[in-house]
C-alpha cells in the first residue's frame, strides 16, 4: 500500500519508500547491528525479508481486551494507550499526557487501574484488558456512567473515560467512604474543565447506593 | 400517542437541570474528538521543535531520519511545500495579519524557542516519534529577550491604539488624569499575573486529508469551524466551500482554540507531501509553546477615596507581553472603567514583544487578568479605610455606565454580592487580618467580583421538519464543554413546543450555517438566538402551509398556536384541525420544509451598555507555619441572565471557581531566560488543580432575563465564571494572614 502511495508525489525526494525494511541495512539499526554477532550483521546486510524484519520488530501477545481475546502482533515500543488508540480503535481511552501525570488513560488491567500511557503492550501478555469501552452491559450503561450523567460530571468529556474507569476502580478497592477519601485518591485524574465537585457526587452516590460495580 | 398538546409538553425547557443530550456518547467513550477519525492509509506526524530561542536554522540533517523505517517524509523549510498565503504577503518586514499563524516552514528564522523547524511523517506514531529524534539541527543563535522585568521598559502601545485614539486600547481618562496621586488617603501597588498555560486534557490535534488537489478536510480541534476554514481556505488559495472543517467534539479548550497556529498549517503541508491524510497531534511539551498561553502581565493601581468609602480616583496602568512577531492583547482595563463609581479614572495599556511564542486568549482573558489586580486594590483601599469590603464595594456600584453614561441594559451584581455574602457566612468574617483561627489553621474570607461584555454577534441557524415529526437543527457553532447543544435544544423546544427529544442539534461543521466562534461568553446568545428564531421561521412556515392546504382554521391561527406532532400539525385548543406532514409536503411541491434564518443584534448597544456580572466569595485556611493555603469553600454568584441549564451552568461556574483556584494558588508557566525556554512543560512541573484541591463549590444564579441584550434573555456566562475568584482567593489569604500576595500564584513560600 505504501509502495502505491509513494509513487504518486514527491518520489524523487523519498529515495526511502521502495523497501522500507531497507532499515536493516541503512538505518540507525545498523549501528546496533554492528555491535550484535557478526552473523546477524550479515544477515542484515542480505536484505531481510519482511518475515524476518517482522521477528525483529514485533512480539507476539494475546490480550483480552473487554471480554474479547485477541491475539496481536506489536512493536515493544508500542503503549497500551496507542495500541488501543492507533490500532484497535478503541479511542474512548484518552491520551492527555502520555507521561502518566493525568489520568485520562486510565484502564483497568485484571481488575487493577493503571495509566496505560505507563504501560507497553507486550508487558501484558495473558492479561484481561477493560476500557471505557467495555464498562457498560451492552445498552445499560454501567451504575458510575449513569452517575456521571445524572451529576454532570464532565464538561468536555476528555478526561471522563479516565475518571470514570479511576471512579469505579476507587468503589472497588474501598477507597470511596467519604468526600475527603475519593477526593484523594481521585487525584490521579485531572479534569481541566473542573468538574471536580460533580464527580465527587457522582462516586458517592454509586458508592451509597450498594449497586455492584 | 401521536399528539403533543400544550399541556402534555411540560414546557419550558429551558431553565430545566436537563441531562446532556452527549453525556452517554460522553460515558462510553464514543464521542469522537479530532485524532481520533479513521481514515484509511492515515500516517502519522510528529513535529520538532527549535532549541534556540532567537536566530536561524544554520543546517539540518534530516538523512538519518529519512531511511529510518516507516518515514514517508522529512519536511523543512528545505523543502516544504509553498504555502501560497505565507508567500503573498512575502515582505519580511511585514508581520503577520493579528490572528494569522506563524509561517511554518517558511524560512530558516527562529522566533521562539520549540517553534516548529520541521516534521516527520511515518506511518506508524512511533516511527514517526523514533526518527524524529534522528534530525540533526544546528543553529545561528542570536541574543534573545525572554526576560519581562529586564525589558518592560520597552513596552509600547498596540499598533491599534495609535492608529485610532478612540480603541479600547488607547490610554483613557475621565475626570483629572492620575486624580489618586494627589489625594489624602490613596494606596498604589503592583500586581503581577505570571503565565498561564490552558493546558485542556485533550492536546492539540489535527488530521488534515486532501480529499483532492484543491479539496481539503480537517479534523481539527478548533473553537471556530468557519474561522478556521477561512483561514486555511486563504492560506491555501482555495475556495472556501473547498475546506471542510469539523470539530464534532473538543476536549476542552479555553481559548486556545480560537487561533489557528502553525501545527495545523505543518500538518496540512505534511499531508500535501505525503498524498496520504496525516494526524499531528502536540506532545503535552508542546502545548506550552505552540497554542498560546495567558501573557505574563505587570500591572500597576492607584486608588483614591473618601473617609466615608467612595471611591475619588482609580489609575490603572498593564503591561501584557507579547510574542515578536504578532500584537497580542487583550481588555485587561476595562473593568476599572465601568465596574464602580469613580469621576476620575485613567487606564493606561502597553504590550512588551518577547522571543516567545503568541498568546492567545484564556478564559476570562485580559479581564481575570485586570480583576487580579483592580479587586485586590479594592480590598487594600478597603482595609485602609477600615471599611468592610463587601459594604465599600456596595457604596460603589454604579446605576449607570460610569464610563458612557448609558443605563445597563441589566445589572444585578448588587443582588449577586447579597446572595454571596450570605452562603459563604460572611458575617463571620473578622475585619483584623489573622484574628480568626480554626484549631491550628488561620482562616480568612475575601471577595471578588467581574465582569463581562455580553457581546451578542450575528449567526444563522438551519431547522428542518422530517417526515418523523422531528426537527434537525444546524449551526456551525461548536462546544468545548459547556453544554452548548444541550442549550440549543432547550431552546428550540420551547420555541417549536416540542419535547427536547424530538429536536437533533448538530454542530461542530464548517459545512453548516455561520456561527461565531465559541468564545467570549457568546455562544447562547448569538447562536441561541438564531436557533430561536430559525424554530419560530419554521413554525411560521407550518402554518402558511397549512393555511395554503386546508383554510380557515389555519389561516386564523398564529404560528405559536402550531403544534407539531407525530405525522402531522394540529392547532392548540382545536384538535380537529390537524394536516398530515405528507399534505404539507405536497403543498411545499415536494420540497423539504426547511428554513435559514439569520439573527442579528440591533441597535441595543447605542443605547445600552450590556454585561454580565459575577461575584465569588472563599473560605481560606493557611497554616501558619507551612503556608499552606487549603480553600474551604467557593461561593459563586452570577449575572448572566436566563440561565438556559441549571445543571450545566452551574457545573461550568464550578469550572471556573476551579480554573480561578489554579490561578491563585499554583498555576505558573517558568522560563529560564539562558534558553528562553518553559522549565514546567507537563502536569508535574505546571501544577493544575486535581481533586484534592477543591472544596466544595456553591453557586447561585440571579437568573434573570436581559431582554435587550437577546430574545432569550441570556448574557454570557464563560468568562465571568473565572473572573474575580483569583483575587476573591488573594483575599481572603490577607484576611487570614494580613499578609497582600500581590504576584500569583499564592504559594507557601510567598507565605512563610
Ligand atoms: S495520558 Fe496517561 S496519565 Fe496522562
Ligand atoms: S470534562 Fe473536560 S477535562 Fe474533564
Amino acid at each position: 500500500m505504501e509502495e502505491q502511495k509513494a509513487n504518486k508525489e514527491g518520489q524523487s525526494e523519498q529515495p526511502h519508500n521502495d523497501t522500507r525494511r531497507d532499515f536493516l541495512k541503512q538505518s540507525s539499526l545498523l549501528t546496533a547491528l554492528v555491535l550484535t554477532p557478526p552473523t546477524v550483521f550479515n544477515a542484515a546486510a542480505a536484505r531481510l525479508d519482511e518475515k524476518v524484519a517482522e521477528k525483529f520488530e514485533k512480539v507476539p501477545v494475546t490480550l483480552e481486551i473487554n471480554r474479547v481475546k485477541q491475539k496481536l502482533s506489536v512493536e515493544p515500543r508500542v503503549t497500551l494507550l496507542d495500541l488501543l488508540r492507533e490500532q484497535l480503535n478503541l479511542t474512548g481511552t484518552k491520551k492527555g499526557c502520555d507521561y502518566g501525570q493525568c489520568g485520562a488513560c486510565t484502564v483497568h488491567v485484571d481488575g487493577v487501574r493503571v495509566n496505560s500511557c505507563l504501560t507497553f503492550a507486550v508487558m501484558l501478555d495473558g492479561k484481561k484488558i477493560t476500557t471505557i469501552e467495555g464498562l457498560a452491559e451492552g445498552d445499560e450503561l454501567h451504575p458510575m456512567q449513569q452517575a456521571f450523567i445524572k451529576h454532570d460530571g464532565f464538561q468536555c468529556g476528555y478526561c471522563t473515560p479516565g475518571q470514570i474507569m479511576s471512579a469505579v476502580a476507587c468503589v472497588r478497592e474501598g477507597h470511596a467512604n467519604s468526600e475527603a477519601e475519593i477526593r484523594e485518591y481521585m487525584s490521579g485524574n485531572i479534569c481541566r474543565c473542573g468538574a471536580y465537585p460533580n464527580i465527587v457526587k457522582a462516586i458517592q452516590e454509586v458508592k451509597n447506593g450498594g449497586q455492584k460495580v | 400517542m401521536g399528539f403533543i398538546d400544550d399541556k402534555e409538553v411540560e414546557a419550558p425547557f429551558v431553565g430545566d437541570p436537563m441531562d446532556r443530550i452527549d453525556g452517554r456518547l460522553k460515558v462510553t467513550g464514543t464521542a469522537t474528538y479530532s485524532a481520533e477519525y479513521q481514515l484509511p492509509e492515515m500516517a502519522h506526524a510528529v513535529l520538532i521543535g527549535s532549541t534556540v530561542a532567537k536566530g536561524r536554522i544554520k543546517s539540518m540533517d534530516t538523512k538519518q531520519a529519512e531511511r529510518a523505517p516507516g518515514v514517508l517524509a522529512v519536511i523543512s523549510h528545505l523543502n516544504s511545500p509553498k504555502v501560497p498565503g505565507h508567500i503573498n504577503r512575502d515582505h519580511p518586514a511585514e508581520p503577520p495579519k493579528i490572528g494569522q499563524p506563524l509561517r511554518v516552514f517558511y524560512d530558516d528564522k527562529i522566533y521562539f524557542n520549540d517553534q516548529p523547524v520541521a516534521v516527520v511523517v511515518a506511518d506508524t506514531l512511533e516511527r514517526a516519534r523514533y526518527a524524529a529524534g534522528l534530525i540533526q539541527v544546528k543553529y545561528k543563535e542570536e541574543p534573545h529577550q525572554t526576560d519581562f522585568n529586564q525589558n518592560k521598559q520597552k513596552a509600547d502601545l498596540p499598533t491599534q491604539a495609535k492608529r485610532n485614539p478612540k480603541s479600547g486600547l488607547a490610554d483613557y481618562t475621565r475626570g483629572k488624569e492620575d486624580a489618586y496621586a494627589t489625594e489624602a488617603i490613596k494606596m498604589e501597588a503592583e500586581y503581577v499575573q505570571p503565565t498561564e498555560v490552558h493546558n485542556p486534557m485533550e492536546l492539540q490535534a489535527v488530521i488534515a486529508h486532501w480529499e483532492a488537489p484543491d479539496r481539503l478536510t480537517l479534523y481539527d480541534k478548533t473553537q471556530g469551524v468557519k474561522s478556521t476554514q477561512k483561514t486555511f481556505a486563504e492560506e491555501w488559495n482555495i475556495p472556501v466551500e473547498n475546506v471542510k472543517v469539523v470539530a464534532t467534539f473538543v476536549g476542552g479548550a479555553f481559548g486556545n482554540a480560537l487561533h489557528n497556529w502553525p501545527h495545523e498549517t505543518a500538518a496540512i503541508i505534511a499531508a500535501k507531501k505525503v498524498n496520504r491524510p496525516v494526524k499531528l497531534m502536540l506532545t503535552r511539551e508542546q502545548m506550552f509553546t505552540m497554542v498560546g498561553y495567558r501573557p505574563h502581565t505587570w500591572q500597576k493601581v492607584g486608588m483614591s477615596a473618601s473617609a466615608d468609602g467612595q471611591l475619588t480616583g482609580i489609575t490603572h496602568e498593564a503591561i501584557g507581553q507579547t510574542s515578536s512577531y504578532e500584537e497580542f492583547t487583550e481588555s485587561t482595563l476595562q473593568q476599572s472603567r465601568m465596574m464602580y463609581t469613580c469621576p476620575n479614572v485613567t487606564t493606561r495599556y502597553r504590550i512588551l514583544p518577547l522571543d516567545i511564542s503568541t498568546p492567545i486568549w484564556m478564559r476570562g482573558p485580559g479581564e481575570a487578568t485586570g480583576a487580579f489586580a483592580l479587586e485586590s486594590a479594592l480590598d487594600e483601599m478597603a482595609h485602609q479605610l477600615k471599611i468592610d469590603p463587601l459594604a465599600f464595594r456596595l457604596h460603589n456600584l454604579p446605576d449607570k455606565d460610569p464610563q458612557n453614561g448609558k443605563p445597563w441594559s441589566t445589572n444585578y451584581l448588587r443582588e449577586c454580592m447579597e446572595m454571596g455574602a450570605e452562603r459563604i457566612g460572611w458575617q463571620e468574617r473578622k475585619m483584623q487580618p489573622g484574628s480568626n483561627r480554626e484549631g491550628e489553621w488561620l482562616v480568612g474570607f475575601g471577595m471578588g467580583a467581574g465582569t463581562f461584555g455580553a457581546n451578542r454577534r450575528g449567526a444563522k441557524a438551519y431547522a428542518k421538519l422530517q417526515p418523523n415529526g422531528t426537527i434537525l437543527i444546524q449551526s456551525a457553532t461548536t462546544d468545548i464543554g459547556p453544554g452548548t447543544g444541550t442549550a440549543m435544544v432547550q431552546i428550540a423546544a420551547d420555541a417549536l413546543g416540542v419535547q427536547p427529544d424530538k429536536i437533533r442539534f448538530e454542530l461542530g461543521n464548517s459545512a453548516f450555517p455561520d456561527s461565531p466562534k465559541q468564545g467570549g461568553s457568546s455562544t447562547i446568545n448569538s447562536v441561541g438566538s438564531a436557533v430561536r428564531a430559525a424554530c419560530l421561521e419554521l413554525k411560521q412556515k407550518l402554518q402558511q402551509l397549512a393555511a395554503a392546504r386546508s383554510g380557515t382554521a389555519f389561516s386564523a391561527a398564529k404560528p405559536e398556536d402550531i403544534s407539531i406532532a407525530d405525522g402531522s400539525i394540529t392547532l392548540a385548543g382545536n384538535r380537529s384541525a390537524s394536516i398530515t406532514y405528507a399534505d404539507l409536503l405536497k403543498q411545499n411541491q415536494g420540497q423539504d420544509i426547511e428554513v435559514l434564518t439569520t439573527s442579528e443584534p440591533g441597535q441595543e448597544r447605542e443605547k445600552y451598555s450590556m454585561y454580565s456580572f459575577s461575584v465569588h466569595f472563599a473560605k481560606v485556611h493557611v497554616h501558619p507555619v507551612t503556608g499552606q493555603v487549603l480553600v474551604q469553600k467557593v461561593v459563586c454568584c452570577a449575572d448572566a441572565g436566563t440561565i438556559i441549564n441549571t445543571k450545566t451552568a452551574g457545573n461550568q461556574m464550578i469550572g471556573g471557581a476551579v480554573g480561578g483556584i489554579g490561578m491563585a494558588l499554583v498555576e505558573d508557566a517558568v522560563l529560564d531566560h539562558r534558553f528562553g525556554r518553559y522549565v514546567t512543560k507537563d502536569f508535574a512541573s505546571y501544577h493544575v488543580p486535581v481533586h484534592a484541591d477543591i472544596p466544595p463549590v456553591e453557586v447561585a444564579f440571579v437568573n434573570k432575563p436581559d431582554m435587550i441584550v437577546d430574545p432569550i434573555g441570556t448574557k454570557g456566562l464563560g468568562e465571568i465564571a473565572i473572573i474575580g475568584v483569583a483575587p476573591a482567593i488573594a483575599n481572603a489569604v490577607f484576611n487570614a494572614t494580613g499578609k497582600r500576595i500581590r504576584e500569583l500564584p499564592i504559594t507557601p513560600d510567598k507565605l512563610v
